[in-house]
């Protein structure tokens, strides 16, 4: 497991990123140059055919594993996991609550 | 290589003769092979049946048998427990004259201890519940419907569960939840990480990858190499 606590930092923003991305290929079994390549508006479930409901179920579990952090039944909605910048922002905000 | 090994066990839930798949020259190692469980056996299928062919040509036999209630076998799975696996691995391995086991994922929780072997990337049962359960929530919505983790864990514990299309009875979905992979004393750990690469049941759609099974039988035949020195 993969602990990232200081994601105020820069640094700390870009190993959160990295960590993100190759999760994402990881269970969608995607070329790591084509995670590499999400932005912010790149868009996620709906958009790539690989993330189904056991795709989305296994990239939770596995963000959990990797990053430390619980997830929520109430957590899961279509907006969290429409975009890769809004499935970042989420990682973010469960490992920074402030 | 298909062939049956009699489950001599006469609890509840056995039907006695089951499915065994294996590459069986009589030879001096003989693996059983207790491979992952539910949606992550159809994941690590073929993965599981690469490292048996390399196994085999690395002079080892490898031996997979069904254990009741999975794939061809005839009784219900609903009717099993983690005690019933435990005990029908055990018997397996004695049909079948394993010297060692390899336990892959969560079945390492039902590996039997007194066997020297390994374990490689040992899931605990809670968390193979979470992400049945979670699929499940998640399929659930889609679909309109509003269920919980809580909910569902509560209703399997009390009347059993069908999670991504296994019908799970009360008393594997209770004990799973506390079900932790314990080594033998004569069992280790191969993480994911010893593979290169990503696990293969993290993937959507069931896929291979012909380095990671390389690397998983060369570990298991060079531990065998350097236990016969």
């Amino acid at each position: 497991m993969t602990i990232l606590p200081h994601v105020d930092s820069a640094a700390g923003e870009a190993a959160l990123d990295r960590e993100l991305k190759g999760l994402i290929a990881d269970v969608l079994g995607l070329a790591p140059s084509q995670a590499e390549a999400f932005g912010p508006d790149s868009g996620l479930f709906g958009h790539l055919p690989e993330l189904d409901s056991m795709a989305v179920a296994g990239l939770l579990t596995e963000m959990e594993d990797r990053l430390g952090i619980v997830i929520e039944d109430d957590d899961v909605d279509g907006e969290m996991l429409e975009t890769y910048g809004a499935l970042l922002a989420f990682a973010k905000s469960k490992l920074d609550p402030r | 290589m298909i062939f049956t090994w009699n489950n001599p066990a006469s609890a509840p839930g056995f039907s006695g003769e089951e499915p065994c798949v294996g590459f069986d020259r009589g030879r001096a190692a003989r693996v059983l092979v207790l491979p992952a469980w539910f949606d992550e056996a159809n994941k690590l299928r073929r993965f599981t049946l690469e490292v048996m062919r390399r196994l085999d040509v690395a002079g080892i036999d490898s031996l997979l048998p069904d254990l009741p209630g999975c794939n061809e076998s005839l009784v219900p799975l609903a009717d099993q427990t983690l005690d019933s696996w435990r005990v029908a691995a055990a018997a397996a391995a004695e049909a079948l004259g394993a010297t060692h086991v390899l336990a892959i994922r969560a079945g390492a929780l039902v590996a039997p201890q007194g066997l020297p072997g390994w374990h490689y990337a040992a899931q605990s049962g809670p968390k193979l519940l979470r992400a049945m359960i979670r699929a499940r929530t998640i399929a659930a919505r889609e679909a309109g419907k509003f269920e919980t983790y809580e909910g569902l864990v509560a209703l399997g514990r009390a009347e059993g569960l069908t999670l991504s299309g296994w019908h799970l009875g009360a008393a594997i979905v209770g004990a799973l939840e506390a079900a932790e992979p314990a080594l033998g004393p004569a069992q280790s750990d191969i993480p994911q990480t010893a593979l290169g690469g990503p696990g293969l049941w993290l993937r959507a759609e069931p896929d291979d990858d012909a380095g990671q099974a390389d690397r998983l039988a060369a570990v298991i035949a060079q531990n065998l190499a350097e236990s016969v020195r």
